[in-house]
């Protein structure tokens, strides 16, 4: 149990209720998927936050990097006819 | 007030009370957080189906008497919790072991008590039954990992196993509480969770590559009320405050 090399980092994702998707809420420890479920469970839903849990190993995770955002995320900024503030949402769409 | 029906509420109450107050001493000591946490979780229900048992308790007692007089100003020799259950916790290893023969045993006996005759102990088992069936799974999944997993952690679960094994037959030995408890519909017939929990046992031990003891002398008194010399302590830790400050408010 002292040797934690083998415990990886996981990543946990909790759908809070039907209808909504899975929202990254953090990350854990454990050896396998089996336990990280189970620790998942324990860390991140002990306040009835969710009904539905998702893991992996957080290796698995390819992240943008930081020295790219200018290319990747400024060119956005200038295109405001892409947010949908032109027109009201009407309430029966429910979450957007 | 039926002293037998009493007795039998207490029996429980202070399984689930002495268990939980065991394993808050973990609480900031696990392997790793998130088994911390687990273990915490664990000790929360223990403590949380020990309360409803309380109050239940006190209810039949009346005079006035709470969950919290129950748990804080009984002395020693008048708590029913199995022994097995006041032991120190030891290792990890150890006290998952406990966690194995305990879980899997309220496991079988919860599930009898779905169907008590009593309507309030029916009701607690109703409630308790989800978090006990998450707790006999989580400790049997531990012990395959310990027992089928390094040579060291084989051989250290072994021993926890085989030390506790003297320990597990006072879950099963009947007395006169026991028989009117079985008599009457309120608790089941301890020889068929004897045998449930055997099976089980056997073959979460076999999967785990682990050899289920043989001995057969067994220790007894704790749900009497005989004690080992660990339950003082326990109380004493537990109760101090409350004995200190008797009007002590959250």
């Amino acid at each position: 149990m002292s040797d934690k090399d083998n415990w990886k980092i996981w990543e946990v994702f909790i759908r809070s209720r039907n209808g909504l998707s899975h929202k990254h809420v953090g990350s854990l420890h454990a050896p396998d998927e089996e336990m990280a479920i189970k620790n998942a469970r324990d860390v991140y839903t002990r306040r009835s936050e969710g009904i539905s849990i998702w893991v992996c190993p957080s290796e698995s995770i390819t992240a943008s990097s930081p020295d790219e955002s200018e290319p990747l995320f400024t060119p956005a900024d200038d295109k405001v006819y892409r947010h949908p503030t032109f027109y009201e949402i009407p309430d029966e769409i429910g979450h957007m | 007030m039926d002293t037998k029906l009493l007795e039998y509420t207490l029996r429980l109450g202070d399984n689930a009370l002495i268990l939980g107050q065991r394993l808050v001493e973990w609480c900031g000591h696990g392997p790793v957080l998130e088994q911390d946490i687990a273990l915490s979780n664990i000790a929360l229900d223990q403590l949380g189906q020990a309360r409803m048992l309380l109050q239940y308790a006190a209810e039949q007692k009346g005079e006035g008497f709470t969950e919290d007089k129950l748990a804080f100003f009984r002395p020693e020799e008048e708590f029913k919790n199995a022994l097995i259950l006041e032991l120190p916790n030891e290792d990890w290893g150890f006290t998952l072991a406990r966690q194995f023969y305990f879980d899997t045993y309220n496991y079988f006996l919860y599930s009898e008590l779905l169907k008590s005759s009593d309507e309030n102990i029916k009701a607690i088992a109703q409630k308790a039954i989800k978090e006990i069936s998450y707790h006999a799974q989580w400790s049997a999944e531990w012990i395959i990992r310990l027992g089928d997993g390094t040579e060291e952690s084989h051989h250290r679960i072994q021993k926890s196993i085989d030390d506790l094994w003297e320990w597990t037959g006072e879950l099963f030995t009947k007395d006169e509480i026991d028989l009117f408890a079985e008599n009457d519909n309120i608790g089941p017939n301890l020889d068929v969770i004897k045998e449930n929990w055997h099976e089980k046992v056997s073959q979460i031990l076999e999967i785990a590559t682990l050899k289920k003891p043989e001995a057969e002398w067994m220790q007894s008194g704790g749900k009497q009320g005989s004690h080992t010399e660990y339950l003082g302590f326990i109380l004493a830790e537990m109760q101090s405050l409350p004995r200190m400050y008797p009007e002590a408010n959250w």
